[in-house]
């Protein structure tokens, strides 16, 4: 006969010095588990409540404009840094870690409107309504971080060492603990009307200003070297495609989005809508789709190719949303409205993901997702900028391998039950301030009225007599060619 | 060439089968568009780590399970112990052994879910725990008291014993931990891993469920069916079956006083009761002479086997342990077909009387508790060969075992969560299955009766009975008779709904509503 017995000898299974790992046998069938899915349901429960446990998105207040702050740039070369105008025309050089102001940029005499840096992030352009565009030089960002650096003085040295070598006149002086420069500016260029917000072209020499009509300008002209005009509105924001540097939208008082190419020297296509919109961003991943933050509190998000329908809808915000900007990853977007909240949504999502708010944020006028997709900055009308996590319960500094593939599976275990009641309910839940909750409420009864009477008359009518348009169409009016 | 290939492929999709755990979804009906390539995405990385597994189960696994073969004329069940224990080696052979405790009255065992430790209870009252590897005694006690059953919790440090009046919680020194005064005199207990829930039956028929980490009585039930000492539980969904003396087997949920399932197994009453850990099939054997297997997705008989059995056990390879008097009977399946068939038989001294036969996890071994002490016996394919350290290790250090025990108490499963069919949750309820119409149907129906009730004539009525308002009223009335029926449906089904809704509601807690029937 033959006969085999498992006879498991002790050396195979066991470490031979306590310095070695402990051998781990893996056998995944799934015989040996049982209740598989009921385990997975109360790690996902754990998991929704942990996360709620460290959600703890507020990070820091950035303290020093005297006005609210209208308008923020993010330098796409340096991570650390963000730029921001403000009404008294005061515009400054945040450094995010430290959350101090690195340098000042007087100069303008009324609000500053727009800000923008160029690609190789070497001049900063501000527009403002005293109808002057200026350009600065924007500071050696390597030498500007000298944290380990513990003397003031030397601070103070390497400062004035990389201001020179910028062959800039300056004026350093020291305040406190920390070094502040103040620039002058590189070019003032005036022009003949309040301008309203500003662009850089990526990768390339030109910038574009919005007003009166949409003036292109390179850096070392005085004069605009090419101008569009389409209506007689005023434009109030204009963006550069990422993917196609001679695309630009803009959008205009007339309640209308334009798209301009500068190869055609004319304007491409025209979208005209229901509501103003307040700011477009295009995603930096998929760059033929854009996202406008409309006053009708939602946003749209279109296909360049293809205006005549919004390709999704973006319901969540209670009034008037103000500014939008994609993360790098072209996944998610922020956006931040006139009714004091900041939310982040997913790209191709019908509703937000996470709301961050405060009792001392007011209206919040401009966001921007930092370039590294971790974190959100805010500018409010009460002169601060706030700093916020992109993912409110995210571990921040240096996660371990075993601790990351940790929070992926919570993460996926979270996601794979997240539709059951329990878990939604804890997953769902976030506090809102009572104004706003109301006002939702509000909206909702509002929305659903008109919904139900739409019905009952497409009902109690001949059939085909009432058609119901898309949310997609509705808030489009038109499209001109 | 062509033919072994073909049978290698078979093989590995039917491994590729068993890491699928269920069909695909149906993504045919699906409308919206977004959810379908979500879910598309998602089946197309399950097939791809169900791949994943079967490559590794047949590449990377280090131990093959055992088997036993008979050559020429000779019969598997023949073989003796004796024969085995000299063909295999060393460290095997030290697995068969008699151990004689005439004194101390019938024995019962209980491994620990990793096989290295035994936990041995004589009637008289002495217990014992027994370290397998290497066969050293960890501690004995005697407890002075008749002992009746014994089971190990979680892990080897703790154990429970039904004594005489209570059951106690003992510690691996001895120490008495716990004296749970609420269960009664206990005839079984039955541990519930999953959820750590120590399950007793008791001389009166009661059914306690008792949460060992809080010690919170979670569920109490007055069986109905009188005294009874058949008791398992079912590894795959965790409800606890009774066998009782009318030979019905019920089984049990700590959340409901009704039994989930009542079957009539046997005539006469149910002597013993095992469990497949694959959670479809059941052992039980009845006091007229009869093994029933059955099979329970559709609660059907699969096979009736002759034979006495006191005592029955299911091995984790599906091997079938049957014991009577001093005769032990291993019955296998060879081709997969759920057929049994005798494998290896086991007879002892003659006075001994088999109490109860437990397979040792992850080890070809089989645990007889007998009346004159215990033994142990090689049985060769019966044990899972390939263990994973993160759900059994036999190898574990007391670090592991620590960090093992709080993760699977982070993971304790709410009693809540024993059905029979354990997956079904986090799946959405189904429609009813009734041969009620749908709601279109039904206003279809309505309308076609409408119609019908239009299309009637009336005889014209002379000498003046013939007013227009008189015939419009008559028409008006034709239409409500022809609708009155189904409106009286609707009206009837709103208020069984209610009453049910209510119903259900004072049962369940509210958030489980959507898992159970």
């Amino acid at each position: 006969m033959k006969v085999k017995v498992i006879s498991r000898s002790t050396d195979e299974f066991t470490r031979e010095r306590s310095q070695d790992l402990q051998r781990v046998f893996r056998n995944f069938d799934p015989s040996l588990r049982t209740q598989e899915k009921a385990t997975e349901y109360v790690r996902a429960l754990n998991a929704a409540k942990l996360d709620k446990i460290f959600a703890r998105p507020f990070i820091g207040a950035m303290d020093g404009h005297r006005d609210s702050i209208k308008c923020m740039a993010k330098n796409p070369n340096y991570l650390k840094g963000i730029f921001s105008g403000s009404d008294d025309g005061d515009i400054r050089l945040w450094d995010i870690a430290s959350r101090r102001t690195v340098s000042q940029f007087p100069g303008h005499q009324g609000a500053v409107q727009g800000l923008t840096v160029s690609t190789d992030g070497g001049i900063v352009v501000s527009c403002g309504s005293d109808c002057t565009v200026r350009l600065w030089n924007v500071p050696d960002a390597t030498l500007a971080d000298s944290d380990n650096l513990s003397d003031n003085s030397a601070k103070a040295c390497l400062f004035i060492y990389s201001c020179i070598s910028a062959k800039n006149k300056f004026h350093c002086y020291r305040s406190k603990q920390t070094t502040t420069c103040i620039f002058q500016p590189l070019a003032v260029y005036v022009w003949k009307n309040a301008f309203r917000a500003v662009d850089h072209q990526w990768d390339g020499d030109l910038f574009a200003t919005a007003g009166a009509q949409v003036d292109i300008w390179n850096h070392n002209r005085s004069q605009p070297v090419n101008t569009f005009d389409w209506g007689t509105d005023t434009t109030i924001s204009v963006r550069f495609n990422p993917g196609e540097p001679n695309v630009l939208a803009t959008s205009a008082n007339d309640r209308s989005i334009t798209l301009y190419d500068l190869r055609m020297s004319s304007p491409a296509r025209k979208v005209i809508m229901r509501t103003k919109t307040n700011s477009i961003a295009w995603n930096p991943m998929e760059p033929m789709n854009f996202t406008t933050a409309n006053e009708d509190c939602n946003c749209y998000s279109y296909d360049a190719r293809k205006l005549d329908e919004a390709k999704c809808v973006h319901k969540d915000h209670v009034s008037a949303v103000m500014d939008i900007d994609f993360s790098p990853t072209g996944r998610e977007f922020v956006t931040g409205s006139y009714d004091r909240t900041v939310r982040i949504f997913q790209y191709n999502g019908g509703h937000s993901r996470e709301v961050y708010h405060t009792k001392r944020m007011q209206r919040v006028f401009c966001v921007k997702y930092s370039c590294d997709a971790s974190y959100v900055i805010s500018g409010s009308d009460d002169t601060n900028l706030r700093l916020w996590k992109a993912k409110a319960s995210e571990q921040l500094g240096v996660v371990l391998p075993r601790e990351k593939k940790k929070h992926e599976y919570l993460e996926a275990v979270k996601n794979r039950y997240k539709h059951l009641p329990e878990v939604k309910r804890i997953v769902r839940h976030r506090h809102l301030p009572k104004p706003i909750y109301k006002a939702a409420n509000l909206r909702r009864t509002m929305i659903e009225a008109e919904r139900r009477k739409e019905q009952r008359r497409k009902a109690h009518s001949a059939p085909g007599s009432i058609v119901t348009v898309s949310v997609r169409k509705r808030r489009i009016i038109k499209e001109v060619e | 060439m062509g033919a072994k290939q073909e049978n290698g492929d078979d093989k590995m999709d039917e491994k590729v089968k068993k890491y699928l755990r269920g069909e695909a979804a149906n993504l045919e009906g699906l409308q919206d568009k977004k959810l379908k390539g979500q879910l598309a995405v998602r089946e197309e990385l399950y097939g791809k780590s169900a791949k994943a597994a079967a490559k590794i189960e047949k590449w990377l696994l280090p131990s093959e399970g055992g088997y036993l073969e008979a050559e020429g004329i000779e019969k598997t069940w023949r073989i003796k112990q004796e024969s085995i224990v000299r063909e295999v080696d060393i460290l095997s052979s030290r697995n068969q052994y008699d151990i004689v405790l005439p004194e101390l009255g019938p024995y019962t065992l209980d491994f620990t879910l990793n096989g290295r430790y035994m936990a041995a209870a004589g009637r008289k009252g002495h217990l014992a725990i027994v370290d397998m590897k290497t066969l050293n005694l960890i501690k004995e006690i005697q407890v002075r008291e008749t002992v009746r059953d014994v089971v190990y919790l979680h892990n080897e440090l703790f154990f429970a014993a039904a004594q005489k009046k209570y059951p106690y919680i003992y510690n691996r020194d001895g120490t008495e931990l716990h004296c749970l005064k609420e269960h009664g005199a206990v005839l079984r207990l039955q541990f519930l891993k999953n959820h750590f829930l120590l399950a007793s039956i008791n001389k009166f028929g009661q059914l306690h469920y008792q949460d060992v980490t809080m010690g919170e009585m979670v569920g109490n039930f007055r069986t109905g069916l009188g005294r009874t000492d058949v008791m398992q539980v079912n590894p795959f969904n965790g409800v606890v079956a009774l066998g009782h003396s009318s030979g019905t087997v019920t089984m049990w949920k700590p959340t409901s006083a009704v039994p989930l399932v009542k079957m009539l197994c046997h005539p006469g009453p149910v002597s013993s009761l095992a469990f497949h850990p694959n959670g479809h099939l059941m052992a039980t054997s009845g006091k007229e002479k009869k093994i029933k297997i059955w099979d329970l997705r559709k609660f059907e008989v699969i096979q009736t086997l002759p034979g006495h059995a006191n005592t029955l056990n299911f091995s984790q390879k599906g091997l079938l342990a049957a014991g009577t008097g001093s005769f032990v009977q291993i019955l296998a399946d060879f081709s997969g077909s759920q057929n049994y068939s005798r494998y290896m038989s086991h007879s002892m001294a003659k006075g001994y009387q088999v109490g109860k036969v437990l397979f040792r996890p992850y080890e070809d071994v089989l645990g007889i508790g007998h009346s004159m002490g215990w033994s142990s016996i090689l049985i060769p394919g019966s044990g899972e060969p390939n263990f994973d350290s993160w759900v059994a290790n036999p190898f574990e250090t007391s670090k592991q075992r620590r960090e093992k025990e709080v993760h699977s108490l982070l993971d304790k499963l709410p009693p809540e969560t024993i059905m029979l069919d354990p997956t079904k949750v986090g799946t959405v309820r189904a429609t009813r299955k009734k041969e009620k119409p749908t709601k279109e149907e039904r206003e279809a129906e309505m309308e076609a009766a409408v119609e019908a009730a239009k299309d009637t004539v009336f005889k014209t009525k002379t000498k003046g009975r013939n007013k227009p308002s008189k015939r419009a009223r008559k028409g008006k009335e034709i239409i409500d008779r022809a609708k009155r029926p189904f409106l009286e449906q609707r009206i009837e089904e709103q208020v069984s709904r209610k009453k049910q809704k209510t119903n259900m509601e004072t049962e369940m807690p509210k958030s489980l509503q959507r898992f159970v029937r």
